[in-house]
């Protein structure tokens, strides 16, 4: 049992630990600020399984540019924008998109699972791909994390008001000339680079804990289109730095640490929602 | 009378290889109502698509206040069907409204006084005002449709596009959302081509029906076009037309639908 715990926690050193893994804590702020915006669409879009599906072919192409040696980062990348490209043209209507992604997801899976086989290289860096590698965050890598969040949420804030009436109204939208297909696209290719960093950080498996668990706790508790976004992104970077600052000293990989979080958060904003509605019933 | 806002000039439309209607004219005069009637598959929706610019004319044309239309015009308003709940979306009912305000340009949008003022008159004018902090998906259904009209409002069209709003509402909430687009249209002076396929809710505030029916069409006064002898020369096929209580029936349309691919295909899951 104490074996467990202290296998678990161990704050020990924890001062220099902190500087060692700074930049795992600073991928884990992007992600929580991309994660947690993109969230906000992902469920007003309804594509939460297609956030599972674009992660398990970004970690196939991650997987192929550790084989290959192109670089994780770059093969994820790529791996992701081809999925969320292809859901995007070929899903337009929610019953295409979820077959769609259905066949693509254990698609990407196997060829991920092909190459990690056929790769030399340490078990550890394989098995991080699929559930979070955060030790692995250099200097270089964590740049090209912060341009590319950079790049999503400079779109997003860019795209924010069409995007959210095509996404709540499309007929209407398109009626007032909103180009919603165009949009559809551009957004696919924005979910596409989040999910990218969602693998560096948290693994294939776990992304849609970044992605769409925030989100989906906010709009428990909020519909104000302000409101909603911002508590999004705190509780992705709660769940995310929290997670990663828990793990520290620990011995096992960051992942179930910011994944219980980040549910234990859905929680406690379902229960906030009970108790605010049965409020509601006693004072009415 | 002054200038049309909508004019139709011997207008075409052929989709998937199937003729809907052809030479059609029609002119919509500044505040007034028109009803667009006819079975499923006889065009209906494709000709507000048409108006919209989402669908090209095989042959005519159609001039919004005389420049012909294009894609995104947004001196058109626009009202669907009622289906909006979705409770996966940060929506209140005043922010379905703001984006009939400017929901079309990027960018996030900054608060501000000027936005606020309209979009409080259009919540005043559907009386929406003590519902414009609820979740839309929270609504009913004719409060939805309220807040649809106040949206439609909020853009200061020229004209009202409507396609089966009142669909899926009761007959009371039926009644409020139609006497609104009656009244704004009569106090703002924009143009209403409503479709539906029951005439009863709003026949009250009709001027004329343009009534769509195997390639051809009518138009005129409800008492014009809804009558017997007119609707079965226009199917070719007896039709009865019965007035009973202020209530119009028709009964013996052929029903058009086994050929409607294209008509009617609202495609529920727009990209």
């Amino acid at each position: 049992m104490n074996d467990w715990w202290s296998m678990l926690f161990d704050f020990s050193d924890y001062g220099q630990l902190i500087w060692l893994l700074r930049n795992s804590i600073l991928a884990g702020l992007v992600l929580g600020i991309v994660g947690g915006l993109v969230g906000v669409f992902v469920m007003s879009r309804d594509l939460a399984f297609a956030v599972h599906g674009v992660s398990e072919l970004s970690f196939a192409g991650a997987a192929a540019g550790l084989l290959t040696g192109v670089g994780v980062v770059s093969g994820s990348i790529a791996g992701s924008l081809v999925a969320a490209v292809l859901i995007g043209l070929l899903g337009a209507r929610a019953r295409d998109r979820n077959s769609i992604t259905a066949v693509l997801m254990p698609a990407g899976l196997g060829l991920g699972i092909l190459f990690l086989a056929l790769y030399p290289g340490r078990a550890s860096n394989k098995f991080g791909l699929l559930t979070g590698q955060i030790v692995a965050v250099d200097d270089p890598r964590l740049g090209v994390l912060a341009v590319v969040g950079g790049v999503v949420v400079l779109g997003l804030l860019v795209l924010w008001r069409p995007l959210t009436f095509a996404s709540v109204d499309a007929e209407v939208a398109a009626a007032r000339g909103v180009p919603t297909r165009a949009l559809s696209i551009a957004f696919m290719v924005l979910l596409g680079l989040s999910v990218a960093i969602g693998v560096q950080v948290v693994g294939a498996l776990l992304v849609l804990s970044v992605l769409v668990t925030p989100a989906a706790a906010a709009l428990r508790v909020s519909s104000s289109p302000v409101l909603v976004p911002v508590l999004s992104v705190t509780f992705a970077t709660v769940s995310l730095v929290g997670g990663i600052l828990l793990a520290l000293g620990a011995s096992v990989p960051i992942s179930p640490y910011v994944t219980t979080i980040s549910f234990l958060i859905y929680l406690g904003c379902r229960i906030v929602e009970r108790v605010r509605r049965g409020m509601a019933v006693r004072t009415a | 009378m002054s200038d049309p806002v909508l004019r139709i000039d011997d207008a075409s439309l052929r989709l998937g290889g199937r003729l809907l209607w052809s030479g059609l004219d029609l002119s919509v005069a500044r505040g007034e109502f028109i009803a667009v009637l006819g079975a499923n598959g006889s065009g209906k929706t494709s000709l507000l698509r048409a108006i919209l610019g989402q669908h090209e004319l095989s042959a005519g044309s159609i001039e919004l206040g005389g420049v012909p239309v294009h894609r995104g015009d947004r001196r058109i308003g626009y009202i669907p069907q009622q289906r909006l709940a979705d409770e996966g979306s940060a929506l209140r009912g005043r922010d379905l409204v703001a984006l009939g305000v400017d929901g079309h340009r990027f960018g996030t949008g900054l608060p501000s006084r000027a936005r606020r003022t309209r979009v409080d008159a259009a919540l005043d004018a559907v009386g929406a005002r003590h519902y414009a902090r609820v979740p839309v998906a929270k609504l009913s259904g004719g409060e939805q449709q309220r807040l649809r009209v106040g949206q439609a409002l909020a853009g200061m069209p020229d004209l009202l596009l409507c396609d089966e709003p009142l669909l899926s509402l009761d007959l009371r909430q039926q009644r409020v959302v139609s006497e609104l687009i009656d009244r704004h249209r009569r106090e703002r002076g924009f143009g209403v081509l409503f479709v539906t396929h029951d005439v009863n809710p709003i026949l009250g505030a009709v001027d004329r029906v343009l009534y769509l029916a195997g390639g051809g069409f009518r138009i005129g006064t409800p008492d014009d076009v809804l009558r017997s002898d007119v609707l079965s020369e226009l199917y070719g096929s007896p039709v009865d037309v019965i007035r009973s209580g202020g209530r119009v029936v028709i009964v013996g349309a052929p029903d058009q639908s086994h050929a409607h691919e294209h008509d009617h295909d609202h495609a529920g899951d727009l990209p």
